[in-house]
């Protein structure tokens, strides 16, 4: 109890007063906390309601993740289903090279579960060098399954490596058709930016590879498909919860092809261990039969970064297995272009066939002498048999009466000169020499004496052997020009739909039947009596050809020379051009074989065999087929 | 009902005041569902918080039948016992996730920081009880430093979220009793003008965080995480919500202590703005509730209890609410009666048990 004050009224309205004081504090206290509670309701109602969809959109954005589902890429097969490229399927071991600092000392801990192996290791460091895109490099592939068992165990240590199944591409004629399918590799930056470019970008999310070049890269759009979409529910781990919606991808088209797998392995073989190219066409629709470059190479080690060591030694090579030779390799097409400058001369009216030369076994123009290949000259030559005789002082005073620009402007007409428009990328044009041509080129005007050799091929003359053969499967078809292409048709495998590539005529050339004649009769000459005549004896079947040796002048700027193979590589190639059967062809060809010598003893017989196996079914006896004609690897992967 | 079981119950809810524990039930509900929406239906969970719940209504009730006399005379004794184990956790506390809090005495380890939350407006209420008769400046005096000198030991562990809610009672107590005005108004200056100053004695995470408030995206992965994955489940609940256990937020992880400090966020999503509404009235009603009763204390020292008790309940609230919604920085505080954890729930019981003691026996104090 307080003592009693003197004056307790005044205590008692202190305490009241005090009180009063404490309810005034209390109220306003009560007030701050309402203000701020309404700020607190403020915040809530701009978030939920003004912010609201902004904020759903964010959350959805959260917990929705679109992954892309790679398409199968299409399989490649002959004409008689024998597989070319196609997928299949296997576990690698993959390593995300940004969330790991020391990688070798990784590959070097992985590598006591997993084997790994040198080349393995340097294929690895290429592709981290040349890889821009975030994400998982393989270092192995064909994981086996006690491999995969090892790894798994163990796989808490480490960190950022994970074993995932993929689709890879495969190859499996190898070097056989290395130049036609061409590969697939890993995209590059200079690839990504052209898919961007061309909106195509979304389309290759998930894709981690491309066509580099051959069909791989000419039929990109058609064998990739269409990358599917995967909405799948993620968590704040980025762990999928549940897929909410799916769009399965379309797997690309598959490409079966005009060329038969056993004839491509007939020429292949039939061209030896020399290098050399032949191209063999339906003349009557423009479907290529076969299409060899040699050497070839594996282009399995492509398919996932080719290591060092391998592409070194592919690249500086004497031999130059890259080199597509059939399509980009150019040579002078020697006497092979004779039947056309004959065409020429019966077609402007220069020449009958009838009408002959006295040769005295050179032709002498402005001071130089031109030589005949036989000494003492071939005598009286009429048309018929300058071509079958290949005689060229006929051709040298032809050109000469012809003139460069009647000959150009007629060459160019059955495809010299010009990009044939085949299916496969990286078609060089070869050089139809002409005014214009030297202008550009050297800055010269044409001098009359170049016009001589060009009569008999050489010279500036330059041209592909597909060039070749296009021409001669032009000359067969009467005249009629398709475009070459190695795709028969294109295979939608999802609703089996077949979309033939319609034979493209490109033009039918202004040519009088009977002059055609006269050049078709001399080239069926040439195999039964003439330079190709030991090649084609006792062939079952008649058959059109023409002999060409081409002269190496010089070697193509680039290639490196090995002094020992010097001598060999400055060796004459050796030609052939040929259709066959002759009364209603069925396949053209053109083979070059380099540093051969004279084309009728080492192209002819290339020719001879591919023919007969074409026509007769006849393989050669020494060289049984390693092509096998299984359809039913067709759907593979 | 028998007379006899009326009469016992009539006697086990004498010091209860029906209104209160009404809303806290309401509210502890509330929080149960939101805990079971938030950890996924972990049952588990939900079980170990009723039982907490129900040992925090064991203390309620405890507290609420002790009459706030007795407490007066235990409030210095109490508060001198925390300061000197604040120091010895100083000395010689545990570390635990880089802050030294935690105390081990042989068979259980204590926080005392959470004891001072009520030691310390205790003592204060006490001491201008004591006083009464004629408060001076210095008194005021006296009392900022019987509430700096926990609060800075607090902030040393470092808790700046316990530090600052213990200042903020402490003030609460000071206000109450009446600090003057020139006083307040000198204090924010001195406060603005020192700003500078206390900025260079924060550590850099505390840093981080007022930084990160500023500019959530500014470290989205980091310490700006928080805030904008709870921004985010704030707004898309909408109006409406998203419904009970369909958040997406919440259910896929992407809110960070979901069924702790952050189970606001869980409600937000799930209920909506009504929700929202709804829940803050009730806390609201809580607050009027005691500072009605603060109001009709009998002595100086239960008016000034009773109204820091309530006020920092708000404080509570309204920290947590402010830090979820992204207005505030992030600081460790719960949402008091809906978050996960014992401690927390014990002592916000406690702290209603002493304003139902007060609500209760004021009448049956002998003056």
């Amino acid at each position: 109890m307080p003592e009693l004050s003197i004056n307790p009224g005044v205590e008692i309205r202190n305490a009241q007063l005090e009180t009063h004081h404490f309810k005034v504090r209390l109220s306003l206290a009560f007030g701050f906390a309402l203000v701020l509670s309404a700020l607190l309701l403020a915040r809530f109602a701009y978030l939920q309601v003004v912010r609201h969809e902004d904020l759903q959109t964010l959350a959805e954005a959260n917990r929705i993740s679109v992954v892309p589902v790679p398409p199968n890429r299409g399989i490649i097969t002959d004409r008689n289903g024998v597989v070319l490229a196609h997928n299949y399927s296997a576990y690698t071991l993959e390593i995300q090279p940004r969330e790991i600092e020391d990688i070798d000392g990784l590959i070097d801990r992985v590598s006591t579960l997993v084997e790994i192996g040198p080349r393995d290791r340097r294929r690895f460091k290429r592709l981290m060098e040349e890889s821009k895109r975030v994400g998982s490099l393989p270092i192995r592939t064909r994981l086996s399954d006690e491999e995969i068992a090892r790894f798994a165990a163990q796989r808490y240590r480490f960190p950022g490596v994970e074993i995932n199944a993929r689709l890879f591409r495969q190859y499996p004629q190898g070097e056989l058709f290395s130049h036609v399918v061409g590969y697939i590799g890993r995209i590059n930056q200079r690839e990504l930016d052209r898919l961007e470019a061309d909106d195509d970008a979304a389309n290759y999310r998930g894709t981690d590879y491309i066509g580099k070049t051959g069909l791989e890269l000419s039929y990109e759009r058609l064998l990739h498909g269409s990358t599917g979409i995967e909405e799948v529910e993620v968590d704040s781990g980025g762990r999928a919860v549940r897929t909410l919606s799916r769009t399965p991808p379309m797997s690309g088209h598959n490409l079966i092809l005009n060329i038969d797998a056993g004839l491509q392995e007939v020429a292949y073989n039939a061209i030896g261990g020399r290098r050399g190219a032949l191209v063999a066409i339906d003349p009557t629709t423009g479907g290529v039969l076969a299409f060899v470059s040699k050497p070839g190479f594996d282009p399995n080690l492509f398919v996932d970064g080719i290591d060092p060591l391998n592409w070194h030694e592919l690249n500086n090579s004497p031999d130059r297995p890259l080199l597509n030779r059939a399509l980009s390799g150019t040579y002078p097409p020697g006497s092979t272009f004779k039947p056309f400058m004959a065409l020429a001369a019966l077609s402007l009216g220069r020449r009958t066939p009838e009408q002959a030369i006295q040769d005295p076994g050179f032709f002498s123009f402005g001071g130089r002498i031109f030589h005949d290949d036989k000494v003492g000259g071939h005598g009286m030559v009429d048309m018929y048999k300058s071509i079958v005789k290949s005689c060229d002082t006929y051709y040298y005073v032809l050109a000469n009466d012809l003139g460069i620009d009647a000959i150009s402007r007629f060459m160019g007409s059955i495809g010299f000169g010009g990009r044939t428009g085949i299916d496969i990328t990286g078609e060089a044009a070869g050089v139809l020499p002409s005014r214009q041509w030297k202008q550009r080129r050297f800055k010269e005007k044409w001098y009359p004496g170049e016009t001589i050799s060009i009569g008999i091929g050489q010279g500036y003359n330059s041209y592909t052997p597909l060039q070749l053969a296009a021409a001669i499967a032009t000359l067969a078809n009467d005249g009629v020009m398709y475009r070459p292409h190695v795709v028969d048709y294109v295979e939608d495998s999802r609703k089996a739909e077949r979309r033939p590539i319609e034979p493209k005529p490109v033009r039918t050339l202004d040519l009088d039947p009977r002059h055609i004649a006269v050049v078709k009769q001399a080239l069926i000459g040439v195999n039964e009596e003439g330079t190709g005549s030991r090649a084609f004896a006792k062939a079952g079947y008649v058959s059109a050809g023409k002999t060409g040796t081409s002269q190496v002048v010089a070697l193509k700027a680039g290639v490196k020379y090995v002094e020992s193979k010097v001598k060999e590589r400055f060796r004459d190639h050796a030609l052939f051009v040929a259709y066959a059967p002759a009364d209603r062809p069925r396949i053209a060809l053109a083979v070059v074989v380099e540093n051969a010598g004279f084309g009728s003893r080492s192209a002819a017989p290339v020719a001879r065999k591919v023919l007969d196996y074409y026509l007769l079914g006849r393989a050669p006896a020494n060289a049984p087929l390693r092509v096998r004609k299984d359809g039913s690897d067709a759907s593979g992967g | 009902m028998h007379p006899a079981v009326r009469r016992v119950t009539r006697h086990l809810t004498r010091h209860i005041d029906g209104l209160l524990l009404g809303l806290v039930l309401a509210l502890m509900v509330a929080g149960l569902l939101i805990l079971f929406s938030a950890s996924n239906g972990n049952v588990a969970r939900v079980s170990a918080q009723l039982a907490n719940m129900v040992i925090a209504l064991g203390v309620l009730w405890v507290f609420a039948n002790i009459p706030p006399h007795f407490l007066l005379r235990l409030a210095f004794p109490v508060y001198l016992v925390g300061v000197l184990l604040l120091v010895a956790v100083a000395l010689a506390g545990e570390v635990s996730h880089g802050a030294r809090r935690w105390l081990d005495v042989g068979i259980t380890r204590i926080q005392p920081s959470e004891l001072m939350k009520i030691a310390v407006p205790l003592a204060m209420a006490w001491y201008f009880n004591r006083h009464e008769a004629g408060l001076r400046l210095w008194n005021y005096a006296v009392a900022v430093v019987m509430l700096l000198l926990p609060v800075a030991l607090i902030a040393r562990q470092p808790d700046l979220g316990t530090a600052l809610l213990i200042t903020a009672s402490g003030f609460f107590v000071m206000f109450l009793a009446g600090l003057p005005w020139r006083i307040i108004g000198g204090s924010a200056v001195a406060g603005l003008v020192a700003a500078p100053f206390a900025w260079s004695l924060l550590h850099d995470y505390q840093r981080q965080r007022i930084l990160t408030l500023i500019d959530p995206t500014q470290d989205p992965l980091g310490a700006g995480y928080h805030t904008i994955q709870s921004t985010i489940a704030v707004g898309s609940g909408g109006l409406l919500g998203k419904g009970w256990m369909s958040g997406t937020q919440t259910h896929l992880d992407f809110i960070p202590e979901r069924t702790t400090d952050f189970v606001f966020a869980v409600f937000a999503e799930e209920f909506g703005l009504i929700g929202n509404i709804v829940l803050l009235l009730l806390l609201l009603l809580v607050v009027s509730r005691g500072l009605l009763i603060a109001a009709a204390a009998p002595s100086l020292f239960a008016r000034l209890l009773a109204g820091a008790i309530t006020l920092t309940f708000f404080t509570y609230v309204f920290v947590n609410m402010g830090m979820v919604s992204g207005i505030l920085p992030v600081v460790g505080v719960p949402l008091p009666l809906i978050s996960y954890g014992g401690t927390a729930l014990v002592s916000i019981c406690l702290g209603f048990g002493i304003l139902m003691s007060i609500a209760t026996h004021k009448k049956l104090i002998p003056t």
